[in-house]
């Protein structure tokens, strides 16, 4: 299956916490939950941490490279400077414009 | 590695785990010692190699910054059952700083064992939310028209920054540029720096 997001797209995490309704073995860190990124790449297909770690099946799920920019996350730091994280398709919603 | 004897229980827990994994033919007592021994070999070293031949080698710069993976199994270390490896390139106008917030996610293959700093709390959490204070602490400097990227090691892939070449270095060996550096350079808490190896 192909990247359903290109490099460039503007996406938005989910601001999700699904650590409380079962076990998972989240690799999104929440501070960049809810949060505005650009796709600067996609990595390729992994098995889901989230299950892979309890040995349920892992379905493999298209990884990206996010960019987000630093002083909206942490409301400090210098403007230009930036995160990049690694973050899976299913934690990302396409925003319009 | 010098490090503390496993507790006795340690052990025979890992006399049961090694015994039923080869037993369910799981892995081979020779792949557990391969691993082990590929693992403690592993040390910045690999990495600062790569790096000094990329500096050099503009063809080889380009595979490395295409595919760290492929460009690791030139220098004929395996990332078979390892995460693949990418690289960073800095510029003038772009620094890049290796973190994992959420564990310890390192570029083992090719820097050896994380350090004790990489893996402390203190590191983790701040190198996010002030990146800049953080590489002023280390005596590292950033100017404030380059931008710093902080490369969150989340995922499945593990990450070494490929650094600016230090001027005055024009024209040096592979064997000399990789005296410069080492694990703190290699993931951009330092900047390679002449006097460094002018010292050795």
């Amino acid at each position: 299956m192909s990247p359903q997001f290109a490099a460039g797209a503007r996406v938005q995490v989910k601001n999700n916490r699904p650590e409380t309704v079962m076990r998972l073995h989240l690799r999104t860190p929440h501070y960049v939950r809810g949060r505005q990124g650009i796709v600067l790449r996609a990595l390729g297909r992994f098995p889901n941490p989230e299950d892979l770690a309890f040995n349920r099946p892992a379905p493999e799920k298209m990884l990206y490279h996010v960019l987000f920019e630093q002083q909206p996350v942490w409301n400090e730091g210098e403007a230009g400077d930036t995160l990049l994280v690694e973050l899976f398709e299913h934690w990302l919603e396409p925003v319009e414009g | 590695m010098a490090a503390r004897e496993p507790s006795a229980a340690h052990v025979a827990l890992l006399e049961k785990l090694i015994g039923a994994l080869t037993s369910k033919g799981i892995l081979t007592e020779a792949e557990i010692a391969a691993k082990k021994s590929a693992t403690e070999k592993a040390s910045p070293e690999t990495g600062a190699r790569m790096v000094a031949r990329a500096w050099t080698n503009p063809e080889f710069r380009a595979r490395l910054l295409a595919d760290g993976t492929a460009a690791a199994e030139e220098f004929g270390i395996s990332l078979a059952g390892n995460p693949p490896l990418g690289v960073l390139e800095d510029t003038p106008a772009l620094h890049h700083l290796v973190v994992c917030t959420l564990c310890s996610c390192y570029p083992r293959v090719v820097l050896g064992f994380p350090p004790h700093w990489y893996k402390s709390t203190a590191y983790r959490a701040r190198a996010v939310r002030d990146p800049r204070g953080v590489l002023a602490e280390w005596g590292t400097m950033i100017p404030a028209g380059t931008q710093i990227r902080v490369v969150d090691s989340t995922a499945d892939y593990r990450w070494m920054v490929l650094p600016l070449q230090p001027e005055g270095t024009e024209g040096w060996g592979e064997d000399q540029l990789a005296a410069l550096l080492g694990a703190e350079e290699l993931v951009g808490v330092a900047l390679p720096k002449v006097a460094k190896a002018q010292a050795a």
